[in-house]
């Protein structure tokens, strides 16, 4: 049985070590987004008054359908990380904080995953 | 925060407007709208493999004037969050803090980002 505190259970132990994940991955997806960003939104605009089959041709190339997978998950993830962030800042009582993290969570995961399941569809043709 | 009895520190509403700070309140807001922007991305994937006649759908939307404001709008946020994300890479290498050089840098931002927004918009043909 420990009779310790958490308090003095943790003291002394130095930090998690984990403190610099969220800065890190937020870093990391930020880097990869610059020239993805600039690649698919140039690629969007060129397509804007494109029909339904040449956007199809267009996400149906290799190259294009791994770099918009790599734009999806990077993008999300990035986005998650991001207002993560302004709710923990902005939302003070902790059930509502605690509530709309989870929200965010799962409508990220639901989206994105829609997203790189609309991509694979189209590139497997089915 | 009816607890802090201490003195706060000044509210947004006293501080003169600067550059620097428009910049840092944009870019959470731009953040925010661009991640409602990656829900619309995803809509739009999923009506372009759901094929012709959804996607057709969603076009008569984004083609309309008020789907082509919205359009616009995120175009600029994501040159805004885009220049000005660079912007806070250098500074975590730990250049360009001086105010001279960040007062700099914010102007550069803000011009690039509607100097790429009015490009995209005029070489895409949308105007």
């Amino acid at each position: 049985m420990n009779l310790r505190t958490p308090l003095a259970n943790a003291r002394g132990l130095g930090s998690a070590k984990q403190g610099t994940e969220h800065f890190w991955h937020q870093r990391l997806t930020a880097i990869i987004l610059v020239p993805l960003t600039l690649w698919l939104t140039s690629s969007l605009f060129m397509l804007s008054a494109s029909d339904h089959n040449t956007i199809l041709t267009w996400i149906n190339s290799p190259p294009n359908t791994v770099l918009l997978l790599v734009f999806i998950i990077s993008a999300f993830y990035h986005g998650q990380l991001g207002v993560r962030v302004v709710i923990e800042d902005y939302i003070h009582s902790e059930w509502q904080k605690i509530s709309c993290l989870i929200l965010v969570n799962i409508l990220v995961v639901l989206t994105g995953l829609v997203s790189v399941l609309a991509v694979l569809k189209i590139f497997l043709g089915i | 925060m009816a607890s802090v009895k201490g003195p706060l520190s000044p509210h947004l509403t006293v501080y003169k407007w600067q550059i620097t700070m428009v910049l840092s309140i944009l870019h959470r807001a731009t953040g925010v709208f661009l991640s409602l922007g990656l829900l619309l991305l995803s809509y739009w994937l999923l009506s372009v493999a759901s094929g012709p006649d959804s996607h057709a759908a969603l076009s008569a939307h984004t083609s309309a004037w008020y789907g082509k404001t919205v359009l616009f709008l995120f175009t600029f946020s994501i040159y805004l969050h885009l220049c000005n994300g660079i912007r806070h890479l250098f500074w975590d290498a730990g250049l360009g803090f001086e105010i001279k050089t960040s007062n700099l840098t914010g102007i550069i931002t803000i011009l690039a980002a509607i100097s790429f927004t009015l490009i995209s918009w005029v070489a895409g043909g949308m105007l």
